[in-house]
């Protein structure tokens, strides 16, 4: 039988590894420390279509994440997603900024890209983004490529 | 038609005497949860049997989450390549240890290396009719006796799986980056991308708390409830073994349904 300071001491050294542990997890793995405990504004925008984009993407401009998508729902109005997304109050933006959906990569995940305006206004909680620019997706694309082929091959029999 | 009757019988019988158990089982758990009040007063016990649930434990987890992680590497790899995106392998090695593999396979190995020993301590003591005996001397023994070991289970539980996990990371970034040659960067940058605190991290301890209660109360409960004879202890022990892995499995289930349904 092991006398108790021993016991105490390999007891601590196991709890002092798991914290350790769960603090790599949380630091190095999962990147705690730069965001999440910031405070956050919410601004939302409407979007034709918003491809592939998820709860929790991330919002950048000019390729800095400065907030996440937050939520997104379909406005029975007008037809259109509305997605709502959090921006750190760290990082202020114009009222006109616009906002487009794109991939990081040819087959990445789906971001908010944020480009800022010239307002001298900045956006406050609440706000709606006026100028957004919608997901490209891929089928529409090559769609139209291969009606433009059409169209220059049957010119080109004239 | 005596024949049809006995195999009904004993199969009504199975099934009164499984929920019979169930039954015992939760008011053995309330009991354990009401009486372990003095295991906090005295919490030198607990840090006793922190030490063998615990600490005892730490190498079979350690070598388990660095082989698990190093395998995790490989084959990711093997997989990844083909797309051409071998550079999200930090993400595939980080969110399947942190969500599943690491409160699940040190869950599993906890119920055989812990689990079973409590059982079988237990299971021992009442044979022996220790345990009969602190009942004369006025101690209680689920206060003296299996409130510590259940809150050392509980306790050790979490951080066994995170340090899986976190030597699975290791192991995955040992095979990935220094034998394979993924880009250091990319590999811990796109990890950090991917894994989220709440919805990866802590949803990952939440299991394995879980865990950690379903396999300390199984365990428990199993010695407790084990028949005092030599037999008796060793049927009790397969048990421990067999109904708490079936019930980490089923929990681990139940629990990635609720956490994961996709947002």
């Amino acid at each position: 039988m092991m006398n108790r300071k021993a016991l105490d001491l390999w007891v601590g050294v196991f709890v002092a590894i798991g914290l350790g542990a769960l603090l790599f997890l949380a630091l190095k793995v999962g990147n705690l420390a730069s965001f999440s405990t910031a405070e956050t504004y919410l601004v939302k925008a409407n979007f034709d279509n918003i491809g592939g984009l998820k709860k929790r993407a991330p919002v950048k401009s000019a390729g800095v994440v400065v907030g996440r998508v937050e939520d997104i729902v379909f406005d029975t109005e007008n037809y259109e997603a509305t997605v709502g997304f959090s921006i750190d109050t760290r990082f202020e933006f114009p009222k006109d900024t616009s906002a487009k959906i794109l991939t990081s990569g040819l087959l990445g995940e789906q971001y908010i890209g944020l480009a800022a305006g010239g307002d001298a206004a900045k956006l406050k909680n609440g706000d709606k983004l006026k100028i957004t620019q919608s997901a490209v997706v891929l089928e529409n694309l090559i769609s139209q490529f291969m009606f433009n082929k059409a169209a220059e091959g049957s010119k080109d029999g004239k | 038609m005596s024949a049809l009757t006995d195999v009904l019988e004993s199969l009504g019988a199975r099934v009164t005497r499984s929920i019979h158990r169930l039954g015992f089982a939760s008011r053995f758990l309330l009991l354990t949860l009401r009486n372990s009040g003095m295991c906090f007063r005295r919490f030198s016990l607990v840090v006793r049997e922190i030490y063998f649930a615990g600490v005892l434990s730490l190498i079979i987890i350690l070598v388990s989450g660095l082989f698990v992680g190093m395998v995790l590497g490989l084959q990711g790899y093997d997989t990844l390549v083909r797309y051409g995106s071998s550079s999200a392998l930090g993400v595939l090695v980080a969110l399947s240890l942190v969500r599943e593999l690491g409160p699940v396979v040190a869950g599993l190995l906890f119920a055989s290396r812990a689990g079973s020993a409590i059982t079988a301590e237990i299971g021992l003591m009442k044979a022996t009719e220790q345990l009969a005996a602190m009942e004369m001397m006025a101690v209680d023994p689920i206060a003296r006796v299996i409130a510590p070991r259940f809150w050392a289970g509980v306790i050790s539980m979490p951080l066994l799986a995170a340090m899986f996990s976190a030597m699975g990371v290791f192991g995955g970034y040992l095979v990935g980056v220094r034998l394979i040659g993924v880009d250091e960067g990319s590999f811990w940058s796109q990890m950090q991308a991917a894994v989220d605190f709440e919805e990866d991290i802590l949803n990952g301890v939440i299991k394995s708390v879980v865990f950690g209660v379903a396999v300390t109360w199984i365990a428990v409960f199993e010695g407790y409830d084990a028949p005092p004879t030599a037999e008796g202890v060793s049927g009790a022990t397969t048990r421990t073994v067999v109904t708490s892995s079936l019930a980490i499995l089923a929990l681990d289930f139940m629990l990635t349904a609720f956490m994961f349904r996709g947002a």
